[in-house]
């Protein structure tokens, strides 16, 4: 049965080089140029930037992430390549190498520092989540981690409606008219509700760093403060159907000069739109005509969402 | 395959006791016995009745007549079309002969010859070629469907293919790689060398596990045909509110998907039975080779995810055809609850792939490192530790969608928790190499590909894991990235190390060096080429699935896509040294061509019906490279000597387990 | 088996599998020619004029119950597309022509014309700038919306107690129908989509599959080139 066993191993009894010594140095020096280069070099320059308290803390962990990832991909890269240099046997020799089947150090080592590791990188994603706010991530109808709210400024109040295929948005503490342009003050904390009209689609402003998914019968909160001016895109990130690909839009955050006479002049055009909206609630029930399978059939009663309290439509300042 | 049977003596199963009645038998032509032509046949006069008895039950329902679309008659076709083709490849007749009580078919005997390949067979041998076979070509048409919209994403703007094209061909794709190729290793290898690995004359259960192999054809073209009646709009992972509005081609996806679901069921339930009670004597679990222990790992998580995502399909179905409404809001459903469900599998799913190749990794690098696997027992623990936590983490799927948002902090940690068994793995490759006499091979190249790709896997999977990370890379193109470097890079690195490896073991013929050399060296430049850049696209802002993306993500996208053809003449290179090997050269390989100490290299080619004439006693472990006056692996007991279980059991005689 | 034996087991299958591809692949890449809006250059810049229909069931085909949009070429003939061709920068006067009944909105405020030259339509002779649902309205039949664009034309429908509804595409104006007409201006070159956000396809859940997911039907493209 084992009439191919190679001829038994031959040892070489000469003193080994410090194979272990080798691979840590070159590590080590490795790290050392890298981790600092990627941290400070690439790190400014990962997404998304820095347009909203949000999109920043998203970028200052991916720079964690990325500056703690760079020694673990040099050490295996260091160690293979080393492997595959010093450890080869001679080319059309079959050898056996030594019979070494595990080692104890190693083994808890490697064990301890991938749990301590682990457990570094949960206390720290779990800081940042619940430090600004919940990271501008979707949060549904009860966000737990919400901004402190001081009493000068009102956070802006903006829902997300998404159908197919567009976005829409309604400004809940001006009037809550409805319009497919996205504008919004700097320096002002915003409060995205997200819901859908039909299937689920994914509110993605990308340099703002917010993304909720837009379900439909559900608020999905997410909170950010923009802080530079400009354009950012707003995307569908969860396949919607054929139109999908062509779901997007660009917002915009300008002054507080500039927003509210957008808001003035967007209140003027929609002002006669406004009474054939329903009124603002935190999902809605479109119903016949459009409703399940077929017209005619009613929704569930159960199903009619009841307004946004007032503490969420009230106008800014009041 | 195995084409170089023909040349061997019909006899070659010489040993079985029925040798002297299939001779009248095989004078029954060989064209009227089950085989997958009739199997066609019971598919079309299936289809034709299940879709006649659905249009006499629904045609008139006010939904159907308003949409033009009767999901009722295609289901039922595509159901009773599926059962006709199993009829017709004679699958059911021992089980009816048993229901009667006649007596059942008398088992088969060894068939010289490639017709055996294209009927219904118990030999797990020839059913892990036909698997093998099988799903060569469904890697290759789910790549094909990528070469397609990778075509359109040439252009931000302008488009080759229609939108609503694009979304079926990226649906097609990857219900084609997650679905179809979950069995890509555990299927040809796992059903082929399990049982040479412990020791076995025959799996647990061969009927179960021919019927696995045989309801993927069937997934195959019910799938496939979605694409003739306008696919389906949701990619592989079939969200809620919009399968149940889509059109017909969302039955396509939802029977086929039930299909694979049954046969990966049927597939694990008698991988891990085979492992756990026909192992030959002196075979402990201590034992086992890894990979063995890998297939058991990937068993287990199947039984238990598979009839989650079954419920969930099952549901669907009836949300589209009976009109229920588990997943619509308005009416007490929830879209959610497809999330969930679909997830609770999904999740598990993607270990499912890397699981079997993690087994591959980790049993080619000793042989050709010539040292033992490096701490053993730790890494057999990572793999069921992979297999444990797997069943913890799907909410992160869910990160950004409103549900649970307080849970998200727990289903990090558990995320993040499962890099530490999957870092086992690496500790076992370093441990391996450490000091090792490595000899660089094909089936090497494709380990160490595996090793390198894999990293990155990983690694950008923690940045995934992440909360506050993932709110921009959720439904990225980072995200897509992330998991073809795991499944590409990973799973189907590890299969065609696999491939090439075991390759002398399924046809008696080795694959091309050279040729092999060039595949592996094209396949991992351009397959980096190809996703390295999209994570780049995917954290500059563009999300999967889009036929449109910002002009300024042009150049990445174009360099992918370039990239993305190389890729597809890499694997026509593989394709070449299949035919080059096979058809041209035809030039039998040694017994035992990398040197192993596994078992399953002990065996000649053509490997016996029954696999060892008598059951070998186990004495050592496969990987005792280098240790000194190692006793044999095994030895083959005298008749009289050893008389325990296995020994004794024999495929013929013996009743089936599970008629 | 003998080698050439061997080599055409396996050159078959490949031809067979090549065909196969490569047939699927130009079925799939077929992609629908644009019908070009008339056009005329005045002293104001270049114009251009497009009809279209809609019909409440397309008759034939197989989706002979979806609704669709039908374009008219400039030799008068309607053809089943949605494809549609402008030059850049140029005024474009639309007329549609609507012979489908009307429904609710899942999005009241489809109800508003937007982007419109003017911010006006005109339908049936009548310039109005929002569609007051009355009690009796028959309600918005389809909209006609460019979203990259900003342009959104809610389509009145017939009434569901017309004398002569149309029933199979392509409809001739005997049949009962509203007149919708209006302009807009285009951008720059490129490929914009357009769609109806009217639920219109009808026994599909929330009324948006079939028909509204299916191109040529309830959406397609608009070609602007320079």
């Amino acid at each position: 049965m084992s009439g191919s066993t190679p001829p038994s191993p031959t040892h070489a009894t000469a003193a080994q080089p410090r194979h272990a010594l080798r691979i840590f140095l070159v590590w080590l020096v490795l790290s050392a140029i890298a981790t600092p280069l990627v941290y400070l070099v690439l790190g400014p320059h990962l997404p998304p930037g820095g347009m909203s308290d949000s999109a920043a803390s998203q970028q200052f962990d991916m720079k964690v992430l990325t500056a703690i990832a760079t020694p673990v991909v040099l050490f295996i890269w260091t160690y293979f390549g080393y492997a595959l240099i010093f450890f080869r046997s001679q080319r059309g020799v079959i050898e056996d190498g030594p019979p070494i089947r595990g080692n104890r150090v190693f083994q808890a080592g490697w064990l301890g520092i991938t749990t301590a590791l682990v457990l570094f990188l949960f206390g720290f994603g779990t800081y940042e989540l619940i430090h600004p706010a919940g990271a501008g991530a979707g949060e549904g109808p009860n966000p737990i981690w919400s901004p402190v709210s001081s009493s000068s400024t009102k956070p802006l109040e903006v829902q997300v409606i998404a159908q197919q295929w567009q976005f829409t948005y309604r400004y809940l503490n001006a009037g809550g008219f409805e319009t497919t342009q996205l504008y919004l003050p700097v320096d002002r904390p915003v409060v995205f509700h997200v819901t859908s009209l039909d299937v689920i689609h994914g509110f993605w402003a990308y340099q703002l760093g917010v993304k909720a998914d837009a379900n439909p019968g559900v608020d999905n909160v997410a909170f950010t403060t923009p802080t530079q001016l400009g354009r950012f895109e707003v995307r569908c990130s969860e396949l919607c159907g054929i139109w999908h690909g062509a779901m997007y839009n660009n917002g915009y955050v300008v002054s507080a000069g500039a927003f509210s006479q957008w808001l003035t002049k967007e209140q003027q055009r929609h002002a006669p739109d406004l009474p054939l909206l329903p009124p603002a609630a935190p999902y809605y029930n479109p119903g016949a005509g459009g409703g399940f399978y077929g017209s005619g059939q009613e929704p569930n009663a159960t199903a009619t969402p009841s307004p946004f309290p007032s503490s969420v439509t009230s106008p800014a300042g009041s | 395959m195995a084409l170089d049977i023909t040349s061997s003596p019909a006899g070659d199963g010489g040993t079985l006791a029925t040798g002297g009645v299939p001779a009248a038998r095989r004078t029954r032509n060989d064209w009227l016995r089950p085989n997958v032509l009739w199997g066609l046949v019971g598919a079309v006069i299936g289809y034709a009745i299940g879709h006649w008895a659905g249009n006499a039950i629904a045609h008139n329902w006010q939904q159907v007549q308003g949409s033009d679309q009767n999901n009722v008659s295609l289901v039922l076709g595509y159901l009773v079309g599926s059962v006709g083709f199993l009829a017709g490849l004679g699958i059911v007749n021992y089980p009816l002969a048993k229901l009667v009580g006649r007596q059942p078919p008398a088992p088969e005997e060894a068939q010289p010859g490639l017709g055996k390949f294209f009927r219904y067979t118990l030999d797990h041998k020839v059913v892990g070629a036909q698997y093998l076979v099988a799903m060569i070509l469904y890697f290759m048409v789910g790549g094909l469907f990528a070469l397609l919209f990778r075509t359109e994403l040439l252009s931000p703007t302008s488009h080759v293919i229609t939108p609503d094209a694009y979304i079926e061909l990226v649906g097609m794709h990857g219900t084609m790689m997650m679905m179809m190729m979950t069995s890509a290793i555990i299927g040809p290898f796992g059903n082929y060398l399990v049982p040479l690995m412990i020791g076995s004359k025959r799996v647990a259960f061969p009927r179960l596990e021919a019927l696995s192999l045989w309801l993927t054809p069937a997934a195959f073209v019910v799938l496939l045909s979605g694409l003739l009646i306008g696919g389906f709009p949701t990619g592989w992972t079939g969200y809620a509110p919009l399968a149940v509005q889509a059109t017909q081609g969302m039955d396509s996806y939802l029977v086929s998907f039930g299909l694979m679901a049954l046969s990966l069921l049927f597939g694990a339930v008698n991988m891990a039975a085979t492992i756990i009670s026909h192992r030959a004597p002196g075979m402990t679990f201590g034992r086992l080779p890894i990979f063995v222990w890998a297939m058991l790992s990937t068993a287990s998580i199947m039984v238990l995810a598979v009839p989650v995502l079954f419920a969930g399909l099952y549901l669907m179905l009836m949300d589209r055809t009976w009109q229920t409404a588990f997943f619509t809001w308005q009416h007490g459903g929830s879209p959610y609850l497809w999330e969930n469900l679909f997830w609770f599998f999904g999740h598990p799913e993607v270990y499912l792939l890397a699981l079997p190749s993690f087994g591959i990794l980790a049993e080619l690098l000793p042989v050709f490192a010539r040292k033992p696997a490096f701490g053993y027992r730790t890494v057999v623990a990572g793999l069921i530790g992979v297999g444990v936590l797997s069943f913890f983490v799907w909410q992160h799927h869910l990160f950004m969608s409103g549900m649970n948002p307080d849970m998200r902090p727990v289903v990090m940690l558990t995320t993040e928790l499962i890099s530490v068994p999957t870092g086992i793995v690496y500790l076992g490759a370093i441990g391996t190499l450490w000091r090792a006499k490595i000899r660089i091979t094909v089936p090497m190249l494709f380990c160490l590909g595996l090793l390198f790709n894999f990293l990155l896997g990983g690694i950008t999977g923690v940045f995934i894991s992440d909360v506050p990370a993932d709110t921009t890379l959720h439904g990225s193109f980072f995200v897509l990235a992330h998991f073809h470097y795991t499944i590409m890079g990973g799973y189907m690195f590890g299969f065609f190390a696999g491939v090439y490896y075991w390759f002398p073991r399924f046809t008696g013929l080795q694959l091309s060096e050279k040729i092999g050399t060039w595949h592996f060296w094209t396949m991992i430049v351009f397959f980096n080429s190809t996703f390295l850049p999209l994570f780049a696209v995917g954290l500059l802002g563009q999300p999967r699935r889009v036929f449109e993306y910002q002009h300024r993500l042009q150049g990445l996208n174009d360099w992918a896509t370039i990239s993305a053809y190389l890729l597809g003449v890499s694997l026509l290179i593989f394709l070449w040294n299949i035919v080059w090997t096979t058809a041209i050269k035809n030039r039998p390989s040694s017994m035992n061509p990398w040197h192993s100490l596994g078992l399953e290299w002990t065996i000649p080619y053509p490997t016996p019906l029954e696999n060892f004439d008598r059951v070998p006693v186990v004495l050592s472990s496969p990987y005792d490279y280098g240790v000194p006056d190692r006793p044999p692996v095994a030895v083959v007991p005298e008749p009289v000597g050893v008389g325990c279980g296995p020994a004794l059991s024999d495929p013929v005689r013996e009743e089936d387990q599970h008629g | 088996m003998s080698k050439p034996g061997r080599l055409l087991a396996i050159i078959i299958p490949f031809l067979i599998a090549a065909t196969l591809f490569i047939w699927g692949g130009l079925k799939l890449s077929r992609y629908p020619a644009a019908i070009a809006a008339t056009t005329s250059s005045t002293s104001n810049g270049a114009e251009a004029s497009l009809t279209m229909q809609t019909v409440p069931a397309l008759g034939s085909g197989p989706h002979p119950d979806w609704v669709s949009y039908l374009i008219q070429r400039p030799d008068g003939q309607w053809v089943h597309t949605t494809m549609l061709q402008v030059p850049a920068h140029a005024l474009v006067h639309v007329t549609i022509l609507q012979y489908d009944t009307g429904s609710d909105l899942r999005n009241p405020l489809m109800n508003q014309p937007q982007g419109t030259v003017g911010g006006t339509i005109t339908v049936n002779g009548q310039t109005v700038d929002a569609l007051t649902p009355k009690n009796d309205a028959p309600g918005i039949g389809h909209t006609f919306t460019i979203p990259a664009l900003g342009v959104s034309v809610p389509l009145e429908g017939v009434p569901d107690t017309a004398k002569n509804p149309c029933s199979a595409a392509p409809c001739t104006t005997n049949y009962s129908h509203n007149t919708i007409q209006f302009e807009f201006r285009t951008g720059a070159a490129g490929l914009y989509h357009w769609q109806c956000f009217v639920p219109c396809g009808t026994a599909f859940l929330y009324g948006n599959g079939g028909p509204m997911q299916t191109l040529g039907f309830m959406g397609g493209f608009l070609k602007v080139v320079a």
